[in-house]
Order: structure tokens, then sequence, then C-alpha cells
């Protein structure tokens, strides 16, 4: 945890060097950042994900350690940051610097009407498989992805099951048929 | 400079669906030396149900592909359902062989969102406890480790040790696996009478069971031949797909979530991290062994240090009051009623956790909207991410070498499938 305070300490400098003196949203890289628990968020827009991801790789978060989405369907008492207009799904992005142990959060609004975003798979070979189950999940569509390809549902499958409107226990379990039978 | 260069071949994985890959495998073309096979998910060594699709030439292995879900059963869009008191019991059966570190890890979240302190004891009871599911879930690899590569007895060597852990743990929290026992604000219930003398028997036993498993299989030559330079990943690599856990230490790089961000009381006991040299399954094989070690010197560390005090949060909040009150006072049986039934509210925030398990980071991302259970409740799986190691390790090996590759990695396919 003390690790975490001192870099947030190091971003609230960063930030004030560019900061216009009438915004009162800390910066880091041009993106709000927000704090969670003594953890670092970015908000960066949906635009410069890509970009933004990549820049912190240079600066040491090398790693994406995880990726999920996540469904704020009647959720009212989210917070974000003043420039942020709230949507309904969110693409949460874990990285860890593992050459000076720190984390930072990246949190994108996606919104409902068109579910897609840039792939990070270019950078993090890793996020293929946590993008591939973000898509089975929550219908987000990842741009560039080179294997959109169902991952922990069948193939087929209709419907995503961690939106908030998908309800459990209300429809049959689909089974692809056996042909010949 | 992206972490795509650090790739050695990009195209190991096989991109392909799994209607695509069955219609591949159904057809037979005499000019095409290359062959589309699945093996698994009820191959026996794949560790429950992985199935993966592998592209062949003659014997060697082009590209691959793990297909998995086959286990998924909606733990995730469970979890927003059960109360932040009900969490547990739902978490703990992703890693079924280390299900104490998935409680853990979601009980920090929790206690991260409520923002409470825990009694130095609970503390130290979770972290022995950890060590020796650490312990336990080591064994288990050994035996199937050994079982995957011929040394059947290994299977039977490996459960009998796993099991003395085992009656240890039901003797704490009533049940072998899926225990429930680490909440959110302590544990469940505190160390039974004569728990020490329990501990000093399992760390008297287990040193010379380990020097026999040296003999059997580290210093035997078959077993090296099998396992050395076999499925070899580089750190790059291994950092690049998001691998951690005794994969990316066995290629040399000391991480260990209990040294670089020590969490419950790692920084207070004495341990050194086991590394490896060429990131091969002997490496891997080697690190759990030793590991196994090296969680004991922490048990016996924990036999010295463990404080006295209360096992769980004196949190009125998320602990119920004490059974001898609720026999006297409305007020309290209502207090405990309240707790079980609507549970207890987490402030809005959120939050992530992570704990060093047997397999890696395992880390949690909780939701909460102010309500007594999570918006989302994520749980970031080492065995899910260590997966996508499998067709780089596989790749321009042998198929006999892929049984030993697939079973280095660990996977728990309770966890990747979630």
């Amino acid at each position: 945890m003390s690790e975490s305070t001192s870099s947030l300490d190091e971003t609230t400098e960063l930030a004030e060097s560019d900061e216009d003196p009438r915004d009162t949203v800390k910066k880091l890289h041009g993106v709000a950042v927000t704090d969670s628990k003594g953890q670092i968020v970015l908000h960066p827009a949906a635009e410069g994900y890509h970009d933004l991801i990549q820049l912190l790789v240079e600066e040491g978060y090398a790693v994406c350690v995880d990726l999920c989405g996540a469904d704020h369907l009647g959720n009212a008492t989210r917070v974000l940051p003043a420039a942020i207009e709230p949507e309904r799904f969110e693409l949460v992005v874990n990285l860890l610097d593992v050459r000076t142990p720190r984390r930072l959060r990246v949190r994108v609004q996606i919104a409902e009407s068109d579910p897609s975003i840039p792939t990070i798979s270019d950078i993090h070979p890793g996020a293929e498989a946590m993008e591939r189950e973000t898509n089975d999940m929550f219908g987000v569509c990842f741009e560039g992805h080179p294997d959109p390809t169902p991952i922990l549902l069948p193939d087929g499958w209709e419907g995503h099951p961690l939106r908030k409107d998908f309800a459990m226990g209300t429809i049959p379990v689909q089974f692809k048929a056996v042909e010949g039978r | 400079m992206t972490n795509l260069g650090h790739l050695r071949n990009r195209d190991a994985v096989l991109r392909m669906s799994e209607t695509e890959a069955e219609e591949r495998a159904a057809v037979v073309d005499p000019d095409d030396e290359r062959m589309i096979i699945n093996m698994g998910p009820q191959h026996p060594s794949t560790h429950g149900v992985l199935r993966v699709t592998m592209e062949l030439q003659g014997e060697t292995v082009l590209r691959s592909k793990p297909v998995i879900g086959y286990l998924h059963t909606g733990m995730e869009k469970t979890a927003e359902d059960l109360t932040f008191l009900q969490g547990p019991t739902n978490v703990t059966r992703m890693d079924y062989a280390a299900p104490l570190f998935t409680e853990l890890t979601f009980s920090l979240a929790v206690e991260a969102l409520l923002e409470i302190e825990l009694p130095d004891r609970s503390t130290w009871i979770r972290m022995m406890m950890c060590e020796l599911n650490r312990m336990s879930s080591h064994l288990l690899f050994l035996a199937t480790n050994g079982m995957d590569l011929g040394a059947v007895g290994m299977m039977i060597y490996g459960w009998r040790e796993r099991e003395e852990i085992l009656r240890f743990f039901e003797k704490v929290t009533g049940l072998r696996m899926n225990h429930n026992y680490i909440r959110p604000g302590g544990v469940a219930a505190d160390l039974p009478d004569g728990w020490r003398e329990d501990i000093q028997n399992i760390l008297e036993i287990l040193p010379q069971r380990l020097e026999q498993f040296d003999v059997l299989m580290t210093g035997q030559p078959i077993w090296r031949e099998r396992t050395q330079g076999i499925g070899v990943i580089t750190t790059d690599e291994a950092l690049a797909l998001g691998a951690t856990g005794p994969i990316l230490r066995s290629t040399g790089y000391a991480w260990d979530l209990r040294r670089a961000m020590p969490y419950l009381a790692y920084d207070q006991v004495d341990f050194d991290i086991v590394v490896g040299t060429y990131g091969d399954t002997f490496d891997r094989y080697a690190i759990r062994l030793n590991e196994i070690r090296e969680s004991m010197r922490i048990v016996e560390q924990c036999l010295e240090l463990m404080p006295e005090g209360a096992y769980r949060s004196e949190d009125r909040k998320v602990t119920p009051p004490p059974r001898a009150r609720i026999n006297e006072s409305m007020e309290a049986l209502i207090h405990h009623f309240k707790i079980f039934t609507e549970g207890f509210k987490a402030p809005p925030g959120e939050v992530y956790t992570a704990v060093e398990s047997p397999r890696g980071e395992l880390g949690c991302y909780l939701v909460s909207d102010g309500g007594a259970k999570p918006q989302r409740m994520h749980i970031r799986a080492p065995s899910f991410a260590n997966l996508q190691t499998l067709p780089h390790m596989m790749h321009g090996g042998l198929l006999a070498d892929a049984i030993a590759v697939i079973s280095s990695i660990d996977p728990i396919m309770g966890e990747v499938d979630r």
C-alpha cells in the first residue's frame, strides 16, 4: 500500500505542471485521475484509451494483469470526475509495474448504443483472452482483435450473461443439437 | 516498443473457433501434412475439462489453442445475488485446490470497501491457513504432475501428504475443501484446542516425505529427461502474457506479491522466493517442491508468533454479537438476524485487491453501489492468464511433451472458467 501512496504523490506533481488552474480535476497524461481507497484510477475517453495504454507501458506499467467489464445499469452511486460522461458499460484494466512495484487502474466508459473499443492485445498479448471474456459477458466489441471468438460461452450462445438485464434462471439452458440423433 | 515484440513466435496460437476446428479435424487432405487434433476435454491429463486444439506436423506441435469454458457456471453473476457475507461460499468453489486464497482476496476487497481494521490474530490465522493451503495445493500438483509423466506412485504419495493438511483443515473449518472459513471481518472460528500439536505433527512428517520425492523424481534420470528443456518460456514472454506465480518465477524473475506488495503479515516473517533459471517444466516442478519448504518455514514462524486476541473484527457492523448476548438481549438477537438475512451494506466504491495464490496473482475487483450485495465482482484468476502461455510453450515441441507442459502450468479449471 505504501508504494501506491508514494506514486500517487508523483502523479499529483506531474499533474500540477500541465494543469489548467481553473480545472480542479487532477490529470496525468491529460487524463482525469481519481483515487479509490488509495488506488490510482485513470479515466480516459474511449478515443484516447489505446494511446494511453501504450504511453503507460513506456512509463513502466508493462503488465496488463487484468481486464474486465462492468455494467452500471441502475447504479446511481458511481462517482466519476467532472469531465467524464457516465455510460452504461465500463472497461476496467488493471496494470502492474513490476520494476517499482505499483499498480494503476484504467476505467473507460463505453456507450450502450455503440459498445466497441480498440483492442489492446497488440500492446499486451495477455489481454487477448480477457477481451474475449469481456466480449462474451458484456457484448463489448474489441476492434482489431485477432481472435474474436467466444471463450467461456459455447459458439452461438445468445445474450451476454453479465449484463444487468440478463436475468438469472429465467431462460432454459441452451444446448447445441447433436446431428444424426 | 510493445509487449507483442517480446513473443518469440507470434503464430504459436491457433486462432480458430471451436466449430471451425471441429470441421477441419473431420477433413483429411492427403497433400497437407498438417493435421488438427483435439485433446480433451476428457483427457486424464487435462486436469478436469481443458481441451487443447493442436495443429500437428508429424509429432511436432505447430500451433495450438486452449479451449475453455466447459466448467463455466456464471459464478461472477451468482456473486451479484449474494450478500458480502455469503460471497466467500461462492468464490471458494473457484480454485478448489486452494480455496482459502479466493476467500482471502474477496474478503480483503470487502474489508477495503468497508475500511475496517482486523485484529492481529485473525491476520495471522489467515496467513498460517493460507500457507498450509499453499502446501496442500503444491502437493496436489506434485501428485498430478507425477501421474501425468508416468510416475504413477507419486499420485498416491502426493495425495497422502495432502490429506494430512486437509485433515487439519477439517478440524479447523469443518470441511476438507470449500471452507468458507475466511470471511469479511476475520475468520469463521478460532483455532481449535491442540492445533499446535497438529501443525507440529505435519511439520515433522513432511520434510522426510519431501526428501523421498527428491529420490523418486528430482534426481531421477527419466524424470529429468522428460522435463528439462521442455516447454521453455522467457521472462519477457511471461510478463507480456500476464503470467504470474511459478511460471514467471521459473524464468528467473523473483516476482512474488508476498514480497513485492506485502499483505497480511508477510512483511513480519522470513522466507525466500524460489526462482528457476531456464523457464522449463523442470524448473516449474522444482519451484513448487521448494515452495512447500518455504511455506513450512512461514508456518513454523506462525506457530511462534501467533498473537492472542480476537479472531474476528470487533466491528459490530460486520460481526454478529457474541452468543451469550443473544440469549439475554432482544436487540442482539435482531442484530444477529439482520446480519445473516439482509447482510451489511458496503459504502459505494470500487477496489482491486490481489494476493499471491499457489498459481500466481489472484485478484478481486469489487464494485459496491452502497447495497448489501456487490454491483460487480470479478476474480482475476491466475490460471486463466497462465493458460495463454500454453501455445508458446508447446510450439515446436513434441506431442508427448504437451502433457508435461499442460501439467506444469497447473491449471485449475474451476478458476479458469468460473
